[in-house]
């Protein structure tokens, strides 16, 4: 055994020491679970053991649960083997099995077991815990316990979806597993999943002491008689089973196989003993494994979230870059949004602006937050003024002098950022990165006002600032590598998650954006009611309909760049029936959005939507009005088919390379269909390329041309390629 | 080909189905036994020559579990030699129940046969068999089920149904049964429940509001707006079927959809030969009936399809049937049919319905049987279509005949 040691002390009492050697952080390999086997065994046979207490050798915690990584790689090893999908299932739900049935076989080896937890515990680490006889957790509201398998497509697969309703009931278990929740020890020792809260360092100490005075312990749910007390045939159960049901509905809108498969197995594992629960639970674990959600959602969510947030797509070969100094150009929403992360940060930030006056308003927008939270408790004063003492709102460029970066964040014209460009170079070192941060200007343009291009670099951040976990860097004709790893150091140091483009109108993910509401648009004039526009639109997993979206830009700044992109292409903007419809709503109606208070939709004093406008039917008559499941499939593919076959055109174009940057930034930018992984996983493990351009063929004869598959797409489809295979190159290289 | 013949119908008065309800105090057992006894005594009928009785219950558990049917028949002291099975489809079980007497009586598997229904709906709770399509992920999800109430007001949302149009019919339906009470239109069928002593408990239906005012049904709260709106939110599951709704108009309350009530009912159906033989008088020919599946979220729209379906079959159109006659589960769900149909509301549920005097779910299928038996004879017409709309979205119905 590599992972486990094993101390047996004067009263028989064995300590295990978990610790995964070469790891920070205990996790459940395929060599932990060899190893568990053994130690269980010991454990029982071992005639000089009483009683044993399962610790953590790691500072870190106590194990943070399966190995995503090693389960994503498996995934993949797995397809290739050849065999009947029966006997596949069954070797699969073997492999799963095993650690249902090790920690099983240690609820059951006859002896008392307790764990003592002094760090966090979750996921499979958090079932091993559960599948003791007792647990001691050290009072530390720092530590967490939970079941996190649902935020990557998963269900816990080692007994949590059995034990954890049984300890603390179906309606609190459900609710921490559907939405990956963890407690901390005080709270998981009131809900009932921890027995003993002890001081910090103590629990081993406690744990023992149980085990001394519990030499017959046993499981509630193997005692004699044992009945589950809130299972869907009962009262109470099935209240909380039906509206457990229809609040899963409501939330993932039957996207998300693995919250449905959780009360799956809650519903089903209630009714049986133990034994065949846990049989339950692997089944529906195997079965939610294989979804493309699942499959999806672990590389983009996880795998490569957590790759791009070390730096997985920065040129190598550069020292870390340390940024200690930046200067933000325009205190205006996004300047001061992009100067509260960086303070937040620990980065001396100057925040400059025409006027004293408004880079100290750029500067109160950081106050406002750090009020809040500092009366919410989130931080303590001291951290609050500290980190407000770290803005300087200026309108001297001269304090640039000494920044290892500038933000420019002034308004979108090019003109003005020359300007700033600039005066802002005249007091920058040679070796600083000049960063703009526009969402629709190309950077190779913008370059040209810089005496130094080669350090000029696209900071594409998006609003609001604090919340979003996405900068999209674009690079420019002349940036080098260098100032990209510069760039990609400074949004890990402000603690985001950054991908790459290259430059092009509108880079990757503004224009990608662009064509969900522009479908929107399509399906109203076509006559669709708007409800079933907007209703399928969330259905589909985007975060709002495609006309609340058009709202929430701006119908006027749509008009704007409806009639920009008109005179560039030298066309009438009116003759094109979407700009007229525009040009309609916003010149003759007066209705510019959500910002004006009406738009496609009305909005309420509290300035949500309250309903769609009534009035567009003057201008476009409703000619469907109903919405069969087909159609819902039908629309469904359109939203989500337009988006993915843009984000192929800019593979196609060179705007996007990496495939993970694409997924990624399509979840965090846009919001597309988190239960996909994104465009590219979309394409790749929902359909295949093959079929996926046979379906945008269909779609484009149907629909038009902006169905059209490019070229890329065809040769890949002509092999069912897939952009992981054929783009995935950076992926290999790190792993 | 043989024929079906429906010789008599009875039915129990409708007890308010809470415990103050005057039925309360007796058993599902002994309602059924009350309406079996009645239709044999009042035929002095020889149970020997009675094949079965399918008694309609939707919740056959506790008292009413246990194939509550043939405990009737024993306990109603019939003939050894009579079988019993209880019906479950859900609040069509009782048409459901006269529905298969009449199939079976027309194959030739039975002679002379009872359909009919039981619900103690206030000793036995609505819901009380449990059942996997709310509770069980793997279906519920799927069929995207929520509570007939949802349905309902999506029904009314979704075809143009303001609440004072559902307010408006239910005032109709209280003044209608009102009217029918008065005019003794009901007293062929009734019979009094009489209680453990054998003094009479009820003769009425004890459901009924006759000063039901639009004023007086305004001041009642949406009763689905909770679920539906709040928790657990059912408006955005029915949604996720009908896109096309943009917000759930919730209109129904208690005092626009079916009454919670206690009841019991039996129609008895047979060949002419053994009707003649038993020296029984026909008084309607069953043509047909049938049973449709429709989409369940929504729930309760299957009345339209059966009726469409069943007509049909019948070579029928709409200027055959001269009552039309809907259980009223929710006032919706009857101006749906009536608007899908472009139906004469002078002619459809004459007498009132399951909004004013309740709807005991097992039970209601053979009562509203039996009062149309009783209507084609008292308003001289020839033809009656009786419906229901069904749990999990389902239709059934039958077209009567009369006969003399």
């Amino acid at each position: 055994m590599e992972n486990f040691k094993i101390d047996v002390d004067a009263d028989g009492i064995a300590l295990i020491t978990f610790d995964v050697p070469g790891r920070s952080m205990n996790t459940i390999t395929a060599s932990v679970m060899r190893d568990l086997a053994e130690l269980v065994k010991t454990i029982k046979t071992d005639a000089n053991i009483k009683g044993a207490v399962i610790a953590s050798g790691k500072e870190s915690g106590f194990c943070a649960g399966a190995d995503l990584g090693e389960m994503n790689q498996r995934g993949a090893a797995q397809a290739a083997a050849p065999a009947s999908e029966d006997e596949k299932l069954k070797k699969q739900f073997e492999q799963s099995f095993s650690l249902n049935r090790a920690y099983r076989d240690l609820e059951t080896c006859g002896k008392p077991v307790a764990a003592a937890i002094e760090g966090l515990a979750l996921g499979g680490g958090l079932e091993m815990v559960l599948a003791c006889h007792y647990r001691v957790a050290a009072d530390n509201p720092k530590i967490k316990l939970g079941l996190p398998e649902a935020k990557v497509g998963l269900l816990p697969g080692a007994g949590g979806t059995q034990r954890l309703p049984r300890l603390i009931g179906v309606q609190n278990a459900a609710m921490m597993i559907l939405q990956g929740q963890d407690k901390p020890p005080q709270e998981a020792k009131s809900l009932g999943f921890i027995n003993e809260v002890v001081a910090p360092g103590k629990t081993i100490e406690a744990a023992k002491a149980w085990v001394k005075a519990n030499p017959k312990a046993i499981a509630p749910w193997d005692v004699k008689g044992y009945r589950v007390k809130d299972g869907p045939f009962t009262p109470g159960g099935a209240m909380a089973a039906v509206g457990g049901n229809a609040m899963v509905s409501k939330q993932t809108n039957l996207n998300y196989p693995a919250q449905r498969n959780i009360l799956s197995c809650i519903y089903e594992g209630m009714q049986v003993p133990i034994d065949a629960a846990l049989r339950i639970e692997s089944r529906y674990f195997i079965k939610t494994a294989n979804t493309p959600q699942a499959k999806g959602m672990i590389r983009s969510l996880f795998v490569s979230m957590q790759a791009l947030g070390k730096g997985g797509n920065r040129p190598e070969g550069f020292p870390t870059y340390e940024i200690k100094k930046v200067a933000v150009l325009g205190a205006g929403l996004m300047g001061a949004g992009i100067a509260y992360v960086q303070a937040k940060a620990g980065v001396e930030t100057v925040l400059l602006d025409v006027s004293q006056e408004s880079a100290e308003k750029g500067k109160a927008y950081s106050q406002r937050i750090v009020d809040k939270d500092v009366s919410r408790g989130k931080i303590t004063k001291e951290k609050g003024e500290e980190l407000l003492a770290r803005i300087t709102p200026s309108t001297d460029y001269s304090l640039i002098k000494g920044a290892d970066l500038v933000v420019e964040a002034v308004f979108e014209n090019v003109q003005l950022k020359a300007d700033v460009t600039k005066k802002a170079e005249a007091y920058l070192a040679e070796t600083a990165v000049f960063g703009s941060n526009t969402s629709t200007l190309p950077i190779t343009g913008l370059a040209e006002a810089s005496v130094r291009p080669k350090n000029f670099i696209g900071i594409h951040f998006f609003s609001p600032v604090e919340r979003m976990g996405l900068v999209e860097l674009i690079r420019g004709k002349d940036t080098t590598d260098e100032t990209l790893a510069k760039a990609i150091d400074y949004v890990l140091k402000i603690r985001k998650t950054p991908i790459v483009v290259n430059d092009h109108r509108g880079f990757y993910t503004s224009r990608c954006f662009g064509t969900y509401p522009a479908e929107g648009v399509e399906m109203l004039m076509e006559g669709i009611a708007p409800a079933i526009i907007e209703n399928v639109g969330r259905q589909c997993g985007m975060p709002m309909g495609p006309l609340e979206v058009s709202d929430s830009v701006g119908l006027d700044t749509a008009l704007k760049i409806g009639k920009t992109n008109a005179e560039l292409s030298q066309q009438d903007y009116k003759k094109d029936p979407r700009a007229n419809l525009l040009s309609w709503i916003v010149e003759d109606k007066g209705r510019v959005g959500r910002k004006g208070g009406k738009g496609y939709y009305e909005y309420g004093e509290d300035g949500k939507p309250a309903r769609i406008w009534p009035g567009l039917s003057e201008k476009i008559e409703v000619k469907v009005k109903e919405c069969p499941p087909a159609m819902k499939e039908e629309l469904t593919k359109r939203f989500l088919f337009r988006q993915c076959i843009e984000v192929a055109r800019c593979f196609e174009e060179g705007v996007i390379t990496d495939p993970r940057d694409a997924d990624v930034g399509s979840i965090l930018a846009w919001g597309f269909a988190p239960y996909s992984g994104g465009c590219i996983s979309y394409m790749d493990l929902f359909w295949g390329t093959k079929k996926f351009v046979e379906e945008a063929d269909r779609l484009a004869k149907q629909y038009g041309p902006r169905f059209e598959p490019p070229k890329l797409l065809r040769d890949m489809a002509a092999k069912n390629e897939s952009f992981y295979e054929r783009f995935g190159a950076k992926e290999k290289k790190a792993a | 080909m043989r024929e079906a013949y429906i010789y008599d119908a009875v039915r129990t008065p409708r007890g308010k189905g809470k415990n103050t309800g005057s039925l309360h105090e007796v058993t599902a057992l002994s309602l059924a036994t009350q309406a079996l006894s009645a239709i044999r005594d009042r035929n002095s009928l020889d149970t020997s020559k009675i094949d079965d009785v399918y008694l309609g219950c939707v919740s056959p558990v506790g008292e009413q579990g246990s194939d509550i049917a043939r405990i009737a028949v024993l306990n109603a002291n019939y003939a050894e030699t009579v079988a019993g099975v209880q019906v479950d489809r859900f609040c069509a079980s009782g048409l459901e129940a006269c529905n298969i007497a009449a199939a079976k009586v027309k194959s030739g598997e039975a002679e002379m046969a009872i359909g009919g229904g039981v619900e103690a709906m206030s000793r036995v709770p609505m819901g009380s068999s449990g059942g996997s399509w709310a509770t069980d992920p793997s279906i519920a999800m799927k069929t995207y089920f929520s509570p007939q109430g949802i349905g309902a007001d999506t029904i009314a949302t979704k075809y143009g149904f303001s609440r004072d149009d559902v307010d408006a019919y239910a005032v109709q339906s209280q003044q209608r049964a009102a009217k029918s009470w008065k005019e003794g239109r009901f007293k062929k069928s009734i019979v009094a429940v009489k209680d453990q002593m054998g003094a009479v408990l009820l003769d009425h239906d004890e459901h009924m509001r006759p000063d039901t005012t639009m004023q007086s049904l305004a001041s009642l709260e949406p009763s689905f707006k909770m679920q539906g709106e709040m928790m657990p939110g059912f408006d955005a599951v029915i949604q996720q079927r009908y896109p096309e709704v943009e917000r759930v108009n919730h209109v129904h309350h208690a005092g626009n959809s079916s009454g919670i009530v206690d009841g019991a009912a039996a129609v008895l159906i047979g060949t002419k030969e053994m009707g003649e033989a038993l020296g029984l008088k026909p008084r309607a020919r069953i043509l047909g009936g049938a049973s449709i599946g429709s989409e369940p979220a929504i729930m309760l729209t299957g009345p339209e399809f059966v009726t469409k379906k069943l007509l049909d079959k019948l070579g029928m159109g709409k200027k055959d049937i001269d009552l039309w006659e809907l259980n009223e589960a929710f006032a919706a769900v009857v101006l749906r049919w009536v608007q899908a149909f472009d139906l004469d509301m002078e002619k459809v549920n004459v007498n009132g319905g399951a909004i004013a005097m309740g709807h005991p779910l097992g039970a209601t299928g053979a009562m509203i049987l039996g009062t149309m038996v009783d209507e084609l004879e008292r308003a001289d017409k020839e033809r009656a279509l009786i419906t229901l709309c069904v749990g999990a979205g389902m239709g059934t119905a039958t077209v009567i005949e009369r006969v003399n």
